[in-house]
């Protein structure tokens, strides 16, 4: 590879990074999106504004006494929000007491906050006895009602704004400490942790510099949810008596000192009561807008949720009519698109796949070349947003699967189209056995009672040659190796019959012993059941031992089809070439491998004509005018090339 | 990495490193209460040198320990009993008086190139980290080895400043590469170092390594579940089964004529363009299990050879009769009775 060729394929992410940065929405964006954190942030803001502004607002000062005016209602003169028993202004003692309760509810969340992580850090990431000894003392303060502990620590201490701060920081040290060592512990296990140490990093600079940047947005999403709990509690003891003293005002030391009239002049307490509830909920609400945005588990870059099913936006409709004589599954012109902000990535541009009965299809390709997409648009199980088919047609039989009802689709999957998927694990329940996994995939196609689904899924299981098949049944996913997962995830594609079994990767995840295995199952249950399969896979090694055709595909295009032996031995397209090329092969280790330069296109810009052109040895300039056609090479035979390989004359100038 | 070194190979070299009976255990030992705590013997008494310059591939399904081996040869993980030596020295007391000296001599290239990038660094800071800890070197002597490395593993320098997340995965692996051999050690210790990348790109690599290879001297130990790939990069091969070595030999003697039934069972079940039949074995079978392994072979249950010793006794590991550098744990092994060589 030479260094001229690195700089092109690094100028290509450059710009698709800019483009992504547009594409994704910014963190204000999102929560902007979310209209109740708006509300939160507005209001929090502005309480935060007022309160901060407090020494310079035109106001009347909080603990001077006026006996003779106390008690005054609303909206009296000089009072807008009345006075209390000693004749102080309701106003300015309200805007005075959010000042208190704001600063110690923040600082005493900082200050838990601190403590908690550190403790919770090192705790993750020692383990073993540190962990041990640091947890169970958490467990302990734990273990105490919070509201005693807080009590118990001002009684110690004795009354006070500032002790009461202690109080409460302590007794928020365990929530921290808790979440933050679970993160640790998961991330002092990552291999970069270990890579670190190997660049010669010491115990605390791994801690500090490369687990905590980790850490971090767990700790503000803690702290964002955190902080109105605090200013609560922070209430509650000033109104027992025990965190602000007379006669500094605070909005629980208020809402208690109003009690005593409750009757008389309610609005002595109601007015710090409603200060409470909307302070702490405008910070609930913004804590969680904040945590929906910062917590990776929920975000998926797009403003609203998937669907149950891919949306279709139809721009072409191929015709339905021209039958493909005994096609099971005959995918037409299929396009996927997927709208990531403002830019279009065209995942999949125009396939056409033909599965007959009982034949098994591959479809190969590097990674982001459209073969799951393509996959997974047949059911509709492309996510909507950001995903939409945008044309072509699948006809499943006589019907076609993109403009059937969702109750339509609901009856097929899993039914007469069914999926294997490439981790059995993440595909598999893992609180529910796999019996009753089977046996929910049965009866959900099949009125069978309990009893004779069992009786079947025993059946499957069997099929799939499992040993002992009704005990294996009572057994949970964690409970099998990798092998013996995908069988089953096998089982329940063939559980009710299916005429086509769309299987995306299946053995890649795992051994090349069981691979073998799960690869000759498949085959046998094909011919048994004359079953239809769309078998995806990067591995021409895995084609040859289970396909009978082939489809090559290259940035959302089908660029070769033919059988699997003319394929092999006679590939047109140059990718196909270069791709059988650069897999090693057992018994050849002298073969150079004939890697393929540079990368994949970028979907959201591709250029016109031959998508592989800039990569291509072979290519010349009319390669990037205008759409290449398939051309045929023989009966179901085809390339997408204008320069094929074993064609010489052209290819030499 | 196309043509293993040969004339390295027929050379004496002295070895690198030396594996003597080397055991991992994990779990083990009492409760609180005196109970005895399950044990899993992740590796059992594995010996073999490592020579000088040479590309060991070392080759094994999931479970098979390659990894824990690779792990205790680089200082990450400790060996429960045994002793590895490198360069003469014991491994362990190495680690304990200077974990940096060990780093500086031997490196590690990880399975999975992004979760070996901390998400948060520029790819800067994690390459200058080893030149910081390891080499103690100065601003203007960092910067001018980043261009070189970044050169060796052929990545344009502006890459530098970016997150790994901006990287493809044949790119993040390189700069994987480029960190392992930031500290310019002797041995590296590449673990799947293509088995999560795409055909396309694992050629790419494979090539980066013959050519650093080559122009460093370094030695490599190659662990791989994928034969076509260990076979076009090792000199020699060593096959693990259940944590156990069960063949060792010259790669292309190992591939030509193999002699434990495991390691037919790999070469045969291994898919390949144009194969069409690829040989499943007994597919009911599986591995032991590893808290209760059986007393003999623990390929017995798999096995198309096996008869009553293998049962009741652990095979040693024996040269073959007309390859003494040829070595196989098994009773039976293949080859031995129809052809017993020249």
């Amino acid at each position: 590879m030479s260094d001229q060729a690195a700089v092109s394929t690094g100028q290509q992410p450059e710009k698709r990074r800019k483009k992504d940065r547009k594409g994704r929405p910014s963190v204000l964006r999102l929560l902007l999106n979310n209209q109740l954190a708006t509300a939160g942030l507005v209001i929090f803001s502005l309480i935060v504004l007022v309160a901060a502004l407090a020494p310079i607002l035109p106001l009347p000062d909080p603990d001077a006494t006026a006996p003779a005016d106390r008690l005054q209602p609303l909206f009296s003169a000089g009072h807008l929000l009345g006075t209390d028993a000693l004749g102080r202004d309701i106003l300015s003692r309200l805007i005075w007491g959010a000042r208190v309760s704001l600063a110690v509810g923040i600082s005493a969340t900082l200050i838990a906050a601190f403590f908690g992580s550190l403790i919770g850090l090192l705790a993750g990431y020692a383990g073993g006895r540190t962990d041990t000894l640091l947890m169970r003392g958490i467990d302990m303060v734990m273990a105490f009602p919070y509201i005693l502990l807080a009590l118990a620590i001002v009684a110690v201490l004795g009354p006070g704004l500032l002790n009461a701060l202690y109080a409460i920081a302590v007794v928020n040290v365990p929530f921290f400490a808790r979440n933050i060592r679970g993160i640790a512990l998961g991330l002092s296990r990552r291999e970069f942790v270990d890579a670190a140490r190997l660049s010669g990093k010491s115990h605390a600079q791994i801690l500090f510099g490369e687990v905590l940047p980790n850490v971090l947005p767990v700790i503000i999403i803690t702290m964002s949810t955190t902080i109105g709990w605090m200013i609560l509690e922070t209430a509650g003891l000033s109104f027992l008596g025990l965190g602000a003293q007379p006669p500094q005002a605070d909005l629980g030391s208020m809402l208690g000192e109003g009690r005593k009239i409750l009757f008389t002049a309610p609005h002595v307490s109601i007015v710090p009561g409603l200060m409470i509830f909307v302070l702490v909920m405008s910070i609930n609400l913004l804590g969680d807008g904040v945590r929906d945005i910062l917590d990776p588990r929920l975000k998926s870059g797009s403003l609203t949720r998937p669907t149950a099913r891919t949306a279709v936006e139809r721009k072409s409709v191929p015709a339905t009519d021209v039958r493909g004589e005994d096609a099971v599954l005959d995918v037409r012109g299929l396009k996927t698109e997927f709208e990531i902000g403002s830019s279009v990535y065209r995942a999949v541009g125009g396939v056409d796949l033909k599965i007959r009965k009982g034949e098994c299809l591959g479809l190969v390709g590097e990674s982001g070349s459209g073969k799951s997409v393509s996959a997974m648009s047949i059911m509709g199980l492309v996510p909507t947003p950001p995903g939409r088919i945008v044309g072509g047609v699948a006809m499943l039989g006589d019907e076609d699967l993109f403009s059937a009802s969702d109750e339509r689709i609901r009856q097929l999957r899993g039914g007469a189209v069914s999926h294997v998927f490439q981790d059995p694990l993440s595909t598999l329940h893992p609180l529910y056995t796999v019996g009753d996994q089977l046996i929910e995939a049965i009866r959900a196609h099949q009125p069978l009672s309990h009893a004779s689904a069992r009786q079947r899924a025993a059946e499957l299981l069997a099929t799939v040659r499992i040993p002992n098949p009704e005990e294996r049944l009572n057994a949970y996913p964690h409970e099998l190796s990798g092998g013996m997962r995908q069988r089953i995830c096998i089982a329940m594609a063939l559980a009710n019959a299916a005429d086509v079994i769309i299987a995306d990767e299946p053995t890649t995840a795992l051994d090349v012993t069981v691979q073998a295995q799960v690869l000759s199952l498949l085959a046998a249950l094909r011919r048994d059941h004359d079953t239809g399969i769309l078998f995806i896979t990067h591995d021409f090694g895995v084609v040859s031992a289970i396909c009978d055709r082939v489809a090559v595909m290259y940035a959302g295009k089908i660029v070769e089809t033919g059988t699997t032996e003319e394929i092999l031995a006679d590939p047109k397209h140059p990718y196909t070439g270069k791709l059988i090329d650069c897999v090693p092969v057992l018994g050849q280790p002298e073969r150079r491998l004939d890697a393929i330069e540079g990368r994949p296109p970028v979907v959201n810009a591709l250029p016109p004509g031959c998508a592989f052109a800039p990569r291509c040895p072979r290519a010349q300039p009319d390669c990037l005018q205008g759409e290449i056609a398939m051309r045929d090479f023989g009966p179901e035979r085809g390339a997408r090339c204008l320069h094929p390989l074993g064609e010489e004359g052209s290819a030499d100038v | 990495m196309s043509e293993p070194s040969q004339e390295l190979a027929a050379q004496p070299a002295e070895p690198l490193m030396q594996l003597d009976a080397v055991e991992r255990t994990f779990g083990g030992g009492r409760t609180l209460f005196g109970q005895p705590r399950p044990a899993v013997h992740a590796v059992q008494g594995i010996s073999f040198d490592v020579k000088r310059g040479e590309t060991l591939g070392i080759v094994g399904e999931s479970g098979c320990g390659k990894s824990t081996l690779a792990r205790m040869l680089t200082g990450l993980d400790r060996p429960t009993g045994g002793r590895i030596t490198f360069e003469g020295e014991d491994l362990v007391a190495l680690i304990k008086s200077d974990h940096r000296a060990v780093s500086r001599k031997i490196q590690y290239v990880f399975q999975d190139p992004l979760a070996s990038l901390n998400p948060r660094k520029t790819i800067r800071t994690i390459l200058e980290a080893p030149l910081i800890h390891l080499l103690k070197l100065g601003r203007t002597e960092r910067r001018e080895r980043l261009e070189t490395l970044m050169q060796a593993v052929n990545l344009a320098p502006e890459f530098l400043d970016r997150y790994p997340h901006e990287f493809s995965g044949g790119q993040a692996q390189r700069i994987g590469i480029a960190r392992a051999l930031a500290a310019d050690p002797d041995l590296i210790v590449l673990d799947e170092p293509v088995s999560a990348l795409d055909v396309s790109v694992q050629a790419q690599v494979l090539n980066i390594l013959a050519d650093l290879k080559r122009r460093f001297g370094l030695t490599f130990l190659f662990i791989s579940h994928d034969l076509s790939v260990v076979e076009s990069v090792s000199d020699r091969v060593a096959v693990l089964y259940f944590g156990q070595l069960v063949e060792m030999a010259p790669a292309r003697q190992l591939f030509g004529q193999p002699r434990h039934h495991y390691t037919r069972l790999l070469l045969n079940s291994a898919p390949a363009p144009g194969r069409r039949n690829l040989d499943a074995g007994d597919a009911e079978s599986e591995l032991p299990d590893p808290f209760n392994p059986p007393p003999g072979c623990p390929f017995f249950a798999r096995c198309p050879a096996g008869t009553q010793i293998c049962q009741a006794e652990m095979p040693a590991l024996c040269p073959a009769p007309d390859a003494p550098e040829h070595l196989a744990a098994c009773h039976h092994p293949a080859g031995d009775d129809r052809d017993p060589g020249p």
